[in-house]
């Protein structure tokens, strides 16, 4: 494997992580809590497109095919996806939403962070922009969590039930594969084991706080998205999001 | 019209010489262009028209994102999901002014709720309609809300100051949005395959005479449009606002090298402004009654967004009051 | 959400600019509402600083007592610059 085939398939981890989970987020619309969580809720997604776009242009240059960041996710299927288990989970309810939202959000924080410091410019540049977005999606999901975790009973017992649901799926973005270690070794990507401890520590004392009980940190974890091998899930989301160019290869939008 | 036939709960528009020094003060105060703010006396009847007339305003905002949320998850490509995904946003904003602007009348905005989710308040019937193609996000964008910018740009001169000021700040924000419909459109008819075409033109021909009615009923139709002029909460005739939204769609129609489903369109010299054919009021009343094809289901979804969000709402507010208790 | 409270949001645009009232949000607690404002009046990159107040704790002057509130003020023209006449040799001051 060459450096610049991993460096290819990690910028897709990326972009398809972000475009996947704001299309779950774009689901929401006309139908949030409340009017001014409309509002938040489509600031997170214009960023996470906006970050979309940015890693999955510098992966299309790479594959340099002439393709663009438009036909990586509208015309790659299921199996060429490459984003996290988490982020392709069904919305649920709210707090299933926020569940996925802030345990993506916090692993999303401390890895943005790292890659400031990549030797890659270009990532480091594209991380340093979406690191501000990130650092509000988490202060905005870990108060959420905190404020159904220690809210009435009732979404005491919605948001425990959705971080026990959501957290098999929580592990495979701290697992390195053979990609992230060869780009760890080239200095492009961090070290996950530095990230998850980070990760791990922010989640334990943020549940902690919203009188959540954290799951075991050693349960057994789904994984396979980093490697195109999803859940049921992602087929249907992308046959609605890719219905246009599909069914009509020859238009202009 | 976003806001349309609101009843002023006014039978017969007083002279000056009829009102109470209280009223015949605040009526010069509008009649100099003075802004009437939220502490100043007012009428009951104006109070109580113009929460009618917001809560309308910004109850079609909400509703208005429905239709458009129906192609947001099918967006053609990534800047098409990021302009829609803005617009819709702002509409939520929009509403959230509206209803900000009519809380300063000591209105309610769950109560005001309350009545959209019962029937018993409307929404601007356009948003009854379905949106069946893509082509549909153009011509929201270009026809409908280029029918309510006619409309809001006459009402940031509105006699009240939060609704004037709601206003100003709505139009300058608009202005991005009928240009992003009529892109959608333009991109479609110059580079887009006969499919397309046919798709932009099938749209137009749905959307071209919902949006006239979206004016309201001729002039002398509109009972309350008297009262409403007084008190300058309305500053245009509803036949006034639907000519000059004619006017200027026509040469950007022809732009586009579409047509409008009206064989009595055509310019008249003599008056300097289009003729066209006559609107059925028959399907704009039945609409309005309940009968749109989207009527029920755009109510349910706002109706459970609301229903299903209350434990989440009560949540924040049991962890708010916990956290001051403590901090006290 | 009437059980949340109604904050008034004011925002500041620009660096030594005042904080200019905007409108209102609602929110559970203050820092909820810093966040909706933030959400909802400077999605166009409008402001650097933000303040939330609870409707609740604003007096407002009434307008009845607009006359002696501030009607004082009109005639006190020697506060304002320029009611000095100074010759055209001082320059600017």
């Amino acid at each position: 494997m060459t450096t610049q085939h991993a460096l290819t398939e990690y910028l897709l981890r990326l972009g398809d992580s972000d475009i996947i989970l704001a299309q779950r987020l774009c689901e929401w619309v006309g139908n949030a809590p409340a009017l001014e969580e409309e509002m938040a809720l489509g600031n997170v997604a214009l960023d996470l497109i906006g970050q979309a776009r940015s890693w999955l242009e510098y992966a299309a240059e790479l594959q340099g095919e002439g393709r663009s960041a438009d036909d990586l996710s509208f015309r790659r299927n299921e199996r060429e996806y490459r984003n996290l288990l988490i982020t392709e989970q069904a919305n649920g309810n709210y707090a299933d939403t926020l569940a996925r939202q802030y345990l993506f959000d916090a692993w999303h924080y401390y890895l943005l962070q790292a890659l400031c410091d990549s030797k890659d410019a270009r990532i480091a540049a594209i991380a340093a922009k979406a690191l501000k977005e990130v650092t509000y999606h988490l202060r905005r999901s870990s108060a959420w969590i905190k404020r159904l975790g220690d809210g009435t009973d009732e979404s005491h017992q919605n948001m425990q039930q959705a971080i026990d649901d959501i957290w098999t799926y929580s592990g495979e973005m701290l697992m390195a594969d053979d990609i992230d270690n060869l780009l760890v070794e080239a200095g492009i990507a961090p070290d996950s084991a530095a990230i998850k401890a980070q990760w791990q520590a922010h989640v334990s004392a943020t549940l902690k706080e919203a009188t959540l009980d954290c799951p075991p940190m050693d349960s057994y974890m789904q994984q396979g998205g980093k490697q195109g091998l999803h859940t049921e899930q992602l087929g249907y989301l992308l046959a609605e999001m890719q219905f246009l160019p599909r069914a009509y290869p020859d238009a202009v939008w | 019209m976003y806001a349309q036939l609101v009843d002023t709960g006014v039978k017969r528009v007083k002279t000056l010489n009829e009102m109470s020094p209280e009223e015949r003060h605040f009526q010069e105060k509008i009649d100099a262009d003075i802004k009437i703010e939220a502490k100043n006396w007012m009428p009951e009847a104006y109070r109580r028209t113009l929460i009618r007339q917001m809560s309308q305003h910004a109850h079609s905002e909400i509703v208005g994102m429905l239709p458009e949320k129906n192609w947001l998850t099918r967006a053609p490509n990534l800047k098409r999901k990021l302009q829609l995904l803005a617009k819709i946003q702002d509409e939520a904003g929009h509403g959230l002014y509206l209803y900000s602007a009519m809380e300063t009348l000591g209105a309610n905005r769950d109560e005001e709720l309350e009545k959209l989710h019962s029937g018993e308040v409307k929404y601007s019937s356009i948003f009854n309609y379905p949106s069946r193609s893509w082509a549909d996000m153009g011509t929201i964008g270009w026809l409908v809300d280029g029918a309510a910018i006619v409309n809001q740009v006459v009402l940031q001169r509105t006699s009240y100051g939060p609704y004037s000021r709601a206003m100003i700040r709505i139009c300058k924000e608009e202005s991005f949005h009928q240009r992003q419909g009529y892109q959608i459109l333009l991109e479609m008819m110059r580079n887009g395959t006969d499919e397309q075409k046919a798709m932009v033109q099938d749209s137009i021909n749905r959307f071209w005479w919902p949006a006239l009615m979206m004016f309201g009923p001729h002039d002398t139709d509109s009972p309350n449009s008297a009262q409403s002029m007084q008190w300058k909460v309305k500053r245009m005739s509803n036949d006034d606002l639907r000519q000059r939204f004619i006017d200027q769609t026509i040469p950007q129609l022809e732009l586009l090298g579409c047509t409008v489903p009206d064989p009595d369109l055509k310019w008249n010299e003599e008056r300097g402004h289009y003729d066209f054919g006559s609107i059925d009021w028959s399907e704009f009343y039945s609409v309005l009654k309940g009968n749109g094809p989207c009527n029920k289901d755009r109510l349910k979804t706002r109706r459970n967004a609301y229903a299903n969000g209350a434990w989440v709402r009560e949540a924040a507010k049991a962890y708010a009051d916990k956290h001051k208790q403590a901090a006290a | 959400m009437s059980d949340w409270t109604l904050f008034e949001v004011f925002v500041r645009s620009k660096h030594g600019l005042n904080h200019k009232h905007v409108g209102s949000v609602h929110a559970a607690d203050a820092a909820m509402a810093l966040e909706n404002a933030r959400e909802l009046y400077t999605r166009r990159s409008e402001g650097v600083s933000l303040w939330v107040v609870p409707s609740a704790q604003i007096t407002a002057s009434s307008p009845d007592e607009k006359e002696p509130l501030f009607d004082p003020s009109d005639d006190k023209v020697y506060r304002h610059a320029t009611f000095y006449d100074l010759p055209q040799e001082v320059g600017h001051m």
